[in-house]
C-alpha cells in the first residue's frame, strides 16, 4: 500500500491511506485533543476538541473525521486552534461537576489533563452540572456507576456497546443539557440486554462512568498498571492489572485499544472476575489430614510428609499407582514442570490436565486428519471470512472477545451457518440456523459431504495434491442422505442442503466448534468429520480459511503443548519414539519411563479398582468437573493418599490427606498459550496471601522431597529448558514477547510465528481423509428419562464457578442455577417461568429455577454446572469418547418436574 | 413481563404490520403511529414492539425522549398549554406559567396523579393580541392572570 505524504506542524510525516488526521498526528506522536474518538469507533466528530486548521482552507476542521489526502499542511496548535479548544473546554466545565479532589478518575482523565494543557478556567461561565447523586440506570448495580454530573455526553459509552459490544444497552436520552445516559426506559443495567462487560468505563474519557467497587480504592494516578494475561477462558485476551501498591491490591481492570489480540476489549469474565484474588476463602497456609480434620502445618512438615508418601507408594506399587493431574488454569512453565515431575520423579507418564474434560478430541482428532491438533487460524483474520460454520460452539458467551470480531465479520457481509440445539445469540443472528437433535452430529455433516459431491461443489484439485484415502471416505458417504438426515437430525432437508452450498462456495470459509462437538462419546469422530468437510472443499490451509477450536481453559492449548499428556513430551514428541525419549533422559538425566499411562477418568477408575493409590491434583476439581459427581467423590475417597495444590478448598480438596496452597494468575510470572497458539506473557501483580507459594516452585520442591532434585530462580529459567527441547517453541523466549506474543510453530530466534497452519502442506503431509460412521449417544430418551439435558457454560461464570462466583458484580447478575426448557416442554410437564423445578437422570437429582422460552428446542434442557450447591454434575452421564475418554456431557436422558 | 397488566397489544401489532418492515430508518414513524393509536406510548407496548421487531429497545427510547413530540406518559383528560411565546412573556406568561404549575401542583411536561390535566408550554399559540394566553384542549383564554387561573380551570371535569 501506497503511503500518503502530509505535513503537520511543519513536519512531513507519512499516513496510511483511509486514516484520519487525528489518527495520522497519534500515530507519529502528536497528540491533539480528542474527547469521544476511539479507534474502534466510528467517528462522530461530537465534542469539537480535534479541531485543526488546514492550509488554504478556511475554518477549523475535526481531524477525527477528516482523512488524510497528499500535501494537506495541518496546524494542531495554532493559536486559533487552541482559543477554540480553549473555549470549548470551559463550556464542558460549565456542565461538569468538576470534582477532581475526590474522583477516581483523577489522573487518568482527559477533560483533566486538557483543561490544565489548556488552561480553561472552571469559572468563566456559570456551572449547570447536573446535580450529584440523581438516580440513573446504575443505581444499585454493583459493577457500574454512572455520574451524570461528570458526563460530557461525548457517546463513547452508548457508541462502543452498540458498535462493539453489540449489546445495545445504552442510548442517550433527551437533549441538550438534560441529555444523559440511560439504558431503555431507565430499566435498572441488569434488567437491559447489558453484559455487563465494562466497556463502557474503559471507552469513559472521564470519571462519568467507574467500576463501582474500585470507588475510593485509589486515584487513576495511584494505581500501576501491570499488562498481563486473563485468565479464563482461551481466547487470551491483554488486560492490564491496575493495582494500589499500598494496599497490595488489583482494584480494578483496563485494557489498551490496540492491543493483540483483544484489541483493548474484554469480556464480563476478565473486566469483574478478580475479587477472588482477595478472597478471604484463599487457602494461606498447607494443611495435612488427621482423621476428620485438617490441620495447619509448616511447609517443611507438609513438603517431606507428599515427598515420602509419593516415594513410598510408588516403590512399593510401581508407576502405576501414582498419577498426577496438572492444570490448564496455570502457567506453561508449571505444566513442563508437572510432567518432568510426574515423569522424572514419579517415574510414570500418569499425567494428564483438564483438556480430557473439554477438547483433547480436538487435539487427537485433528492430530490425526492434519498432523497438529490446534487452531488453525488466527484471531485476527476472522474479520475477513466470508462464511462462517459454527458448530457446538457458542463463542459470544464462552468466548466473547472471538464473539466481538465474528460480529465484526457479519457487519462486513460475512455468511453465518451455525448448528446448534440452542437459540444462541449467534444463532439469532445467522443466515441458516440448524437447530439438529443433539448427538446427530455426524449424520448431519456425512449428509453435507454427500451432498457436496454430488452435486460437484467440492475441491477435486485440492483432494488430489493434499489428501489421501478419499474413495473409502466417499464409499462410506452414500449411506447418508439429505433425507435420511433430515430425519435423525430433525431438521428440514432443504436447511442441510443450503448450508452445504453456502460453506462449500463461501471464498474463504472457516468452521468454529468447541464443546458441542468434543463432549460426545463420539467427540473425536465428530472433530475428524469436520477436518473431512474442510479438505473436502479445500477450504484449509489459507488465511481465514481452516478449522478452528477454540480452547477453554486459558492455558489449556499451553497444558497440552507441555506434555502434560500421557503419550507425549512437550511439543507433542511421542514418549514411544525411542529418539524421543533419549533426547530427554539426557536433559533430564533420567530414563523416560514407558508405562501407557492414562487419563483422568482412568485415574478416577483405577482409584476405584485400586490400582491407583497416591494422585497429585494441581488447580483442578475432578470431584465437581467430571460427570457422575456422586461416584467419582467416592471412588477418590478410596485413594490412599491424595495432594492437592489449590487457591481454594475445593470439592477436591476436601477429600485431601495434605493441602498445598498456591499462587493465582496475578501472584506469578509464566507464559499462557492462547487458542490461536500465541505464547504470551502473564506477569506478577501482587503478592500471594499468607504462606502460599507460586506452583512453580511448590512443584520443585515436591520433586526435591521426592529425591529428584529440582531448583530454578524465575519461570523464564524453566521456559528456556522447555523451549530447547519443543522446537515448536524454540525461538520464543520472554524478551520477544515482552510486548506482543507469538505464535507457534515459531522454531528460530528470526521466525515471526505462523498465523495459519497446513498452507501448502499438511503438518503430517498428505491430510487424511477418515471413514466416519455415525454413532448416537450412549443415553438416549425414553419414557422415563424423555428429554435429553445438555451442559454448558454461561457468559458470566467460568467453568465450576470458584472464581467468578467470588465477584459481587458477577454474582448479582447470575447468582443461582437455572435450567433451560422450551415453552412446550413446560406447559407439558406443568412448570411456569421461574418454578423451581427439579431434574432428574439415573445417577442424581438437583433443583434448578426454569427458564422458560424458545432457547432449546423441544425435547431438550439445557443446564450450566457453575454452581456447587446444585451441582449439574451430579447428573451427567460417565459414559466416554471412545478414543480420549472425554466425558459426554451434552447429551443424557433426563427428566424434569416441578419441585 | 406479565401480559395481563398491558395496555391491548392489537393495535401496537396492526401498526407494526402496517410499517412492515420496521427498520431502524423507521424509528420515528413507528412512535408516531404508536401515539396515535395508544394516546402516548405506553412502556410494555414498546418494549413488546421491539421484542417482535429485533429494533434495539435503547435506540427506541432514545428517539422517543429526544423529540418532545413523544409523551411516555399517559395525558391527562384534558390539556393546559401555557404560551411561552415573546408577546405573552412580555405581558406576565412567567407568572401565569407559575400559577397553573402550582395550582395543579406538576411541572412542564407532567400530568396530574388523577389523571385529568397534562400540562405543556408552547412558543406562540398564535393569538398574539390576547397575550397572556392559555389554551384548555381548544379553548383559548386570554389576558390572563396568575389570580384567574383556578376560575378557568376549575370550569373542567
Ligand atoms: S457493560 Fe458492556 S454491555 Fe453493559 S452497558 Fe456497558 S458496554 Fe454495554
Ligand atoms: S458516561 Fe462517559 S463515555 Fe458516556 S457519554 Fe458520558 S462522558 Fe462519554
Ligand atoms: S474473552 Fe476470555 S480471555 Fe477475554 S476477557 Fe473474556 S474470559 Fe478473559
Ligand atoms: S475527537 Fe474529533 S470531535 Fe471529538
Ligand atoms: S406569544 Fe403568546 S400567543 Fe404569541
Amino acid at each position: 500500500m501506497t503511503t500518503i505524504k502530509l505535513t503537520l506542524n511543519g513536519r512531513e510525516v507519512e499516513a496510511q491511506p483511509g486514516q484520519t488526521i487525528l489518527q495520522a498526528a497519534l500515530d507519529h506522536n502528536i497528540d491533539i485533543p480528542h474527547l469521544c474518538h476511539d479507534p474502534r469507533l466510528v467517528p462522530t466528530g461530537a465534542c469539537r476538541l480535534c479541531l485543526v486548521e488546514i492550509k488554504g482552507q478556511s475554518g477549523l476542521h475535526t481531524s477525527c473525521t477528516r482523512l488524510v489526502e497528499p500535501g494537506l499542511a495541518v496546524e494542531t496548535e495554532s493559536p486559533a486552534v487552541r482559543a477554540s479548544r480553549k473555549n470549548t473546554l470551559e463550556l464542558l466545565l460549565s456542565e461538569h461537576r468538576v470534582a477532581c479532589t475526590t474522583c477516581d478518575a483523577d489522573g487518568g482523565c482527559l477533560l483533566q489533563d486538557y483543561a490544565y494543557r489548556y488552561q480553561a478556567a472552571e469559572s468563566r461561565f456559570p456551572n449547570v452540572a447536573t446535580p450529584e447523586g440523581r438516580p440513573n440506570y446504575t443505581s444499585g448495580n454493583k459493577g457500574l456507576e454512572y455520574d451524570p454530573s461528570k458526563c460530557v455526553r461525548c457517546h463513547r459509552c452508548v457508541r462502543i456497546c452498540a458498535e462493539v459490544v453489540c449489546a445495545e444497552a445504552l442510548t442517550m436520552k433527551q437533549r441538550a443539557l438534560k441529555s444523559e445516559v440511560a439504558t431503555a426506559f431507565d430499566l435498572p443495567l441488569n434488567d437491559s440486554t447489558c453484559e455487563l462487560c465494562g466497556q463502557c468505563i474503559d471507552a469513559c474519557p472521564t470519571g462519568a462512568l467507574v467500576a463501582r467497587a474500585a470507588k475510593g480504592l485509589g486515584r487513576a494516578k495511584d494505581l500501576e498498571k501491570v499488562r498481563t494475561t486473563c485468565t479464563y477462558c482461551g481466547v487470551g485476551c491483554q488486560m492490564d492489572l491496575n493495582v494500589n501498591r499500598k494496599l497490595n491490591r488489583i482494584v480494578r481492570v483496563t485494557s489498551e485499544p490496540g492491543c493483540i489480540p483483544n484489541d483493548g476489549n474484554l469480556c464480563v469474565k476478565g473486566r469483574f472476575g478478580f475479587d477472588f484474588v482477595t478472597s478471604p476463602e484463599r487457602l494461606t497456609t498447607p494443611l495435612i489430614r488427621e482423621g476428620d480434620r485438617l490441620r495447619e502445618a509448616s511447609w517443611d512438615e507438609a513438603l517431606a510428609l507428599v515427598g515420602r508418601r509419593l516415594r513410598e507408594i510408588r516403590d512399593t506399587h510401581g508407576p502405576d499407582s501414582l498419577a498426577f493431574l496438572s492444570s490448564c488454569r496455570c502457567t506453561n512453565e508449571e505444566n513442563y514442570l508437572a510432567q518432568k515431575v510426574a515423569r522424572c520423579a514419579g517415574g510414570t507418564n500418569n499425567i494428564d490436565q483438564c483438556a480430557t474434560t473439554c477438547h483433547a478430541p480436538s487435539v487427537a482428532g485433528l492430530a490425526a486428519v492434519f498432523g497438529s491438533g490446534a487452531m488453525t487460524n488466527s484471531i485476527g483474520e476472522i474479520k475477513n471470512i466470508q462464511t462462517l460454520f459454527v458448530i457446538g460452539c457458542n463463542a459470544t458467551e464462552a468466548h466473547p472477545i472471538v464473539g466481538l470480531e465474528m460480529k465484526k465479520a457479519l457487519r462486513r457481509g460475512a455468511k453465518l451457518i451455525v448448528v446448534d440445539p440452542r437459540k444462541t445469540w449467534l444463532a439469532q443472528h445467522a443466515d441458516l440456523h440448524i437447530q439438529h437433535r443433539p448427538g446427530t452430529d455426524n449424520f448431519l455433516i456425512n449428509a453435507m459431504m454427500n451432498y457436496i459431491i454430488e452435486n460437484n461443489l467440492h475441491d477435486p484439485a485440492f483432494i488430489a495434491d493434499r489428501c489421501e484415502q478419499f474413495d473409502a471416505y466417499r464409499e462410506n458417504l452414500k449411506e447418508y442422505s439429505i433425507d435420511r438426515a433430515a430425519e435423525v437430525c430433525g431438521i428440514s432437508p432443504d436447511l442441510i442442503r443450503r448450508a452445504a452450498e453456502m460453506y462449500a462456495k463461501g471464498t474463504p470459509s472457516s468452521i468454529f466448534y468447541t464443546l458441542g462437538i468434543t463432549e460426545h462419546t463420539c467427540g473425536t469422530e465428530n472433530v475428524q468429520n469436520l477436518g473431512n468437510l474442510a479438505m473436502l472443499c479445500g477450504q484449509i490451509g489459507k488465511e481465514s480459511s481452516g478449522v478452528n477450536p477454540l480452547r477453554g481453559q486459558n492455558n489449556v492449548q499451553g497444558g497440552c503443548d507441555m506434555g502434560a499428556i500421557h503419550s507425549v513430551l512437550p511439543g507433542y514428541q511421542k514418549v514411544a519414539d525411542e529418539a524421543v525419549r533419549k533426547k530427554f533422559a539426557q536433559a533430564w538425566g533420567v530414563e523416560i519411563p514407558t508405562n501407557k499411562g492414562g487419563r483422568v477418568t482412568d485415574f478416577i477408575e483405577q482409584a476405584d479398582s485400586g490400582l491407583l493409590r497416591a494422585f497429585y491434583c494441581f488447580g483442578e476439581d475432578p470431584a465437581m468437573s467430571e460427570p457422575n459427581q456422586d461416584h467419582v467423590v467416592a471412588c477418590l475417597k478410596k485413594l490412599e493418599f491424595l495432594v492437592c495444590q489449590e487457591i481454594f478448598m475445593s470439592e477436591t480438596a476436601k477429600l485431601a490427606h495434605v493441602i498445598l496452597p498456591s499462587t493465582c494468575f496475578a501472584e506469578k510470572d509464566g507464559t499462557f498459550s492462547n487458542t490461536e497458539r500465541r505464547v504470551q506473557r502473564v506477569r506478577k501483580a501482587v503478592d500471594p496471601p499468607g504462606l502460599a507459594r507460586p506452583d512453580w516452585q511448590i512443584l520443585c520442591q515436591v520433586a526435591t522431597a521426592m529425591g529428584y532434585p529440582l531448583h530454578y530462580n524465575h519461570p523464564g529459567e524453566i521456559f528456556d529448558e522447555m523451549a530447547a527441547l519443543t522446537p515448536s517453541y524454540a525461538g520464543i523466549s520472554y524478551a520477544r514477547i515482552d510486548q506482543v506474543g507469538l505464535q507457534w510453530p515459531c522454531p528460530a530466534k528470526d521466525h515471526p510465528g505462523t498465523r495459519y497452519l497446513h498452507e501448502g502442506r499438511f503438518t503430517r503431509g498428505r491430510g487424511l481423509f477418515h471413514v466416519i460412521k455415525f454413532r448416537p449417544p450412549a443415553e438416549n430418551p425414553d419414557r422415563d428419562y424423555p428429554l435429553i439435558l445438555s451442559t454448558g457454560r454461561t457468559l458470566y461464570h467460568y467453568n465450576i464457578g470458584n472464581m467468578t462466583r467470588k465477584s459481587g458484580a458477577i454474582d448479582q447478575k447470575e447468582p443461582a442455577n437455572f435450567v433451560e426448557i422450551n415453552s412446550a416442554d413446560a406447559a407439558k410437564f406443568g412448570l411456569a417461568a421461574d418454578d423451581n423445578a427439579r431434574i432428574t437422570t439415573r445417577r442424581g437429582s438437583i433443583v434448578a429455577a426454569a427458564r422458560v422460552g424458545e432457547r432449546v428446542r423441544q425435547g431438550t434442557i439445557w443446564m450450566p454446572f457453575h454452581f456447587v450447591e446444585s451441582s449439574t454434575n451430579l447428573l451427567t452421564n460417565d459414559a466416554f469418547d471412545n478414543i480420549t475418554r472425554t466425558a459426554e456431557y451434552k447429551c443424557c436422558a433426563a427428566r424434569i418436574e416441578k419441585a | 413481563m406479565s401480559v395481563s397488566t398491558m395496555a391491548p397489544l392489537e393495535p401496537a401489532l396492526k401498526v407494526i404490520a402496517d410499517l412492515a418492515p420496521v427498520t431502524e430508518g423507521r424509528i420515528i414513524p413507528l412512535l408516531q403511529k404508536l401515539q396515535e393509536a395508544y394516546g402516548y406510548l405506553p412502556r410494555d407496548v414498546v418494549l413488546e414492539v421491539v421484542r417482535r421487531t429485533g429494533l434495539p429497545a435503547s435506540r427506541v427510547f432514545g428517539v422517543a425522549t429526544f423529540y418532545s413530540q413523544f409523551r411516555l406518559t399517559p395525558g391527562g383528560r384534558h390539556t393546559v398549554r401555557c404560551c411561552r411565546g415573546t408577546a405573552c412573556h412580555v405581558r406576565g406568561s412567567k407568572a401565569v406559567l407559575s400559577a397553573v404549575k402550582s395550582h395543579l401542583a406538576i411541572d412542564d411536561g407532567e400530568t396530574t396523579p388523577d389523571l385529568k390535566f397534562s400540562l405543556e408550554t408552547v412558543a406562540c399559540l398564535g393569538t398574539c393580541f390576547l397575550a397572556p394566553v392559555i389554551m384548555v384542549d381548544n379553548d383559548y383564554f386570554g389576558s390572563m392572570t396568575p389570580g384567574g387561573i383556578k376560575k378557568v380551570l376549575d370550569a373542567y371535569q
